[in-house]
């Protein structure tokens, strides 16, 4: 029998406002098997998000649902998290939101390692607002913003996450969307600050300003731009040099922010009777 | 058991800052959690928080900066725990957008502002009332403001629980305005023993879950995210049910509920001290630190037969406009001492309609106005 994704939608609030050929769709359905498959109940969920189109996918999904300020929705995750330890708290961001305006909060969110999964859609671009660059928007690539080519460097999330202390670092594109899946999953079940970096498409915005004529075709490049992290360790270096690596990226067991205050709490009770 | 009963809290006679009893009031009031970022002149309540809320069970975190500050806040109030941060002028303009975040998706908490000399960084260790307007119309839009400001460390204590009180009860944030000199200095003052003072919890929704309309009624219950209910939150426009709507009857229904909530109740929320104003001629209208020196220019001026009162403000927001409009019609002069350029002045003179003359004194130096600056200024007005 076909998947059931309605049992966990809101669906008077369908249509969603997400684009045709947009990468959003594929996330969400990766991100509710994934739910299904870990058998979370509704109640003890909650999904939390920034602004942009990433950031309108928790009101489609029927659990305890926030939507902050531009790029603010770690450190709201961050209060609700340590108050209501038992909650599970994914968050849906995009790019800009992740490590453009929330730049500061994604490396503390990191470093603190509270037990948060954050979801990055990466577009390349801005796509609410108009197609503007983005700080994963690779370089000589079109936007509103970089109209004659974008000088900048891209970010690298996940590079940014290990080095900040991120303890789960995961990367899939909405090509690999079994690995996709699977990485979600390890995610939600890891304990800690665990980040997946989604290379998606935004064929309204991004697409369409750099020859990238139809979604299916925006899709299919990750296929050649990617390789697995467990092929790259087969491969001689000249086959995967300029490639995207896909899969658990990086995995190390820390202790959790709330579980260490915990012990705080305990301390400080202990020295005050 | 009920954190009242498990609370680590001593009563009794103390010496302690203003800044200390904000601290201990916010454990008294029922807070147990507060995020924060330190910033002069109002670390020590962070500083004091770090341990007395772990003590309690509560959490404390310093987080990466204001903005984070504030957003942890709102985020744990959600989680159903009375939530506070405390901050200064720089920090208090970073909250900003997530203080009107706050007011337009009604979640309660309390933001401490121990005002200093600015604009920008100003004198981080000088004091001012530079934030008088910024309590007001800091973020962007039209939003319900509520604003304390105590001029003693009785009540840094006590304004600080009534402002919990009020965040709960309408659903707000709420801001305590303090100053540098309020906050840093020492009074003898006695911790009320536990159910001296109110104290209220917001109220929850008692209806079944698949029910429950997170925006529905003049001030709608709230419920905690993982209790059964599964609403949602966000800073767009929304409508009852809590989704984003562009409906124009719903967005003006929501805009006017919000700015009426308070604004309809705002003698329950107004406060202020009225000392001589019966048969007074001058009144100084003043708040927090100056008012302490208006108080002793108030006194002598009386002791030397001068029919001159007092109004000193502890709601600053809403503003008494009324109390002062009806005070405009049987006094001369208002006098308007205050640490900043003009900002109550201002308002002072909207409130009085013309009615009376209104005089000012501002000092902008970080120093604080005197009692015998504003007792000439008395003298000049008789």
């Amino acid at each position: 029998m076909a998947f059931d994704y309605y049992q966990y939608l809101r669906t008077e609030n369908l249509p969603h406002i997400w684009c045709p050929g947009c990468g959003h769709g594929i996330v969400l359905k990766a991100l509710l098997r994934a739910i299904d498959r870990l058998k979370l109940s509704k109640d003890e969920l909650c999904l939390v998000s920034g602004i942009g189109c990433a950031s309108r996918l928790p009101g489609y999904v029927d659990v305890n649902t926030l939507h902050t300020t531009h790029g603010r929705a770690i450190p709201f995750a961050t209060g609700l998290k340590l108050v209501k330890p038992d909650l599970k708290v994914i968050i849906t961001s995009g790019d800009g939101d992740a490590v453009a305006i929330g730049g500061n909060h994604f490396i503390h969110g990191c470093r603190r390692n509270l037990d948060i999964t954050l979801i990055i859609f990466n577009n390349l671009i801005y796509g609410m607002t108009g197609g503007q660059q983005s700080p994963t928007t690779p370089m000589n690539r079109m936007s509103t913003t970089t109209p004659l080519g974008n000088p900048n460097d891209p970010f690298d999330f996940a590079e940014l996450a290990k080095a900040a202390g991120a303890t789960f670092v995961a990367r899939s594109t909405t090509y690999h969307v079994r690995l996709l899946d699977r990485v979600i999953q390890q995610a939600i079940e890891h304990k800690g600050f665990s980040v997946v970096e989604v290379l998606e498409d935004c064929p309204t915005q991004y697409g369409r300003r750099n020859n990238l004529r139809t979604p299916a075709q925006m899709i299919a490049r990750y296929k050649d731009l990617t390789v697995s992290v467990e092929a790259a360790d087969k491969l001689p270096i000249e086959d995967i040099r300029g490639k995207l690596l896909v899969g658990v990226l990086h995995h190390v067991e820390r202790s959790e922010f709330a579980e260490r205050y915990d012990k705080i709490i305990e301390e400080a009770r202990g020295a005050s009777s | 058991m009920g954190w009242r009963e498990s609370m680590v809290y001593s009563p009794g006679l103390r010496l302690m800052s203003g800044n200390e009893a904000c601290a201990e009031a916010a454990i008294y009031a029922g807070c147990r959690f507060f995020g924060g970022y330190p910033i002069t002149p109002s670390t020590e309540i962070a500083e004091i928080l770090s341990f007395r809320l772990p003590q309690n069970g509560g959490h404390f975190i310093q987080m990466e900066d204001e903005i984070a500050s504030i957003a942890s806040v709102l985020g744990a109030s959600l989680g159903g725990v009375k939530s506070l941060t405390a901050t200064s002028g720089p920090g208090f303009s970073l909250m900003q957008e997530n203080i009107g975040y706050g007011c337009i998706a009604e979640i309660p908490c309390v933001i401490i502002d121990v005002q200093r000399g600015g604009p920008s960084t100003g004198v981080p260790t000088g004091s001012s009332q530079g934030d008088i307007m910024q309590a007001r119309w800091g973020t962007h839009g039209d939003h319900p403001s509520i604003a304390l400001y105590p001029a003693s460390v009785t009540e840094c204590f006590e304004l600080t629980v009534r402002a919990f009180n009020l965040a709960e009860h309408y659903r707000t944030p709420v801001i305590l305005l303090s100053d540098e000199i309020i906050g840093h200095m020492r009074e003898a003052f006695t911790m009320p023993v536990v159910g001296e003072l109110k104290v209220y919890d917001r109220r929850r929704p008692r209806r079944d879950p698949d029910n429950y309309q997170p925006y529905e009624g003049d001030i709608p219950t709230i419920s905690a995210f993982g209790e059964g209910y599964r609403f949602h939150v966000t800073g767009l426009y929304h409508d009852d049910s809590g989704f984003p709507t562009n409906d124009p009857t719903s967005i003006g229904r929501q805009e006017r509920r919000i700015v009426r909530k308070v604004i309809k109740n705002r003698h329950d929320i107004i406060e202020y001290d009225g000392r001589f104003l019966d048969d007074a001629k001058v009144v100084v209208v003043a708040a927090g630190a100056v008012a302490r020196s208006a108080i002793a220019a108030v006194k002598r001026a009386r002791a030397n037969g001068r029919k001159v009162g007092l109004f000193r403000l502890k709601t600053i927001w809403p503003f008494p406009q009324d109390e002062i409009e009806q005070l405009a019609a049987n006094v001369d002069t208002f006098i308007v001492p205050e640490m900043n350029m003009g900002q109550l002045f201002e308002i002072v003179t909207m409130a009085a309609k013309g009615q009376a003359q209104i005089k000012r004194i501002n000092r902008v130096d970080c120093e604080i106005i005197t009692p015998s600056q504003i007792q000439r200024m008395i003298r000049e007005s008789f």
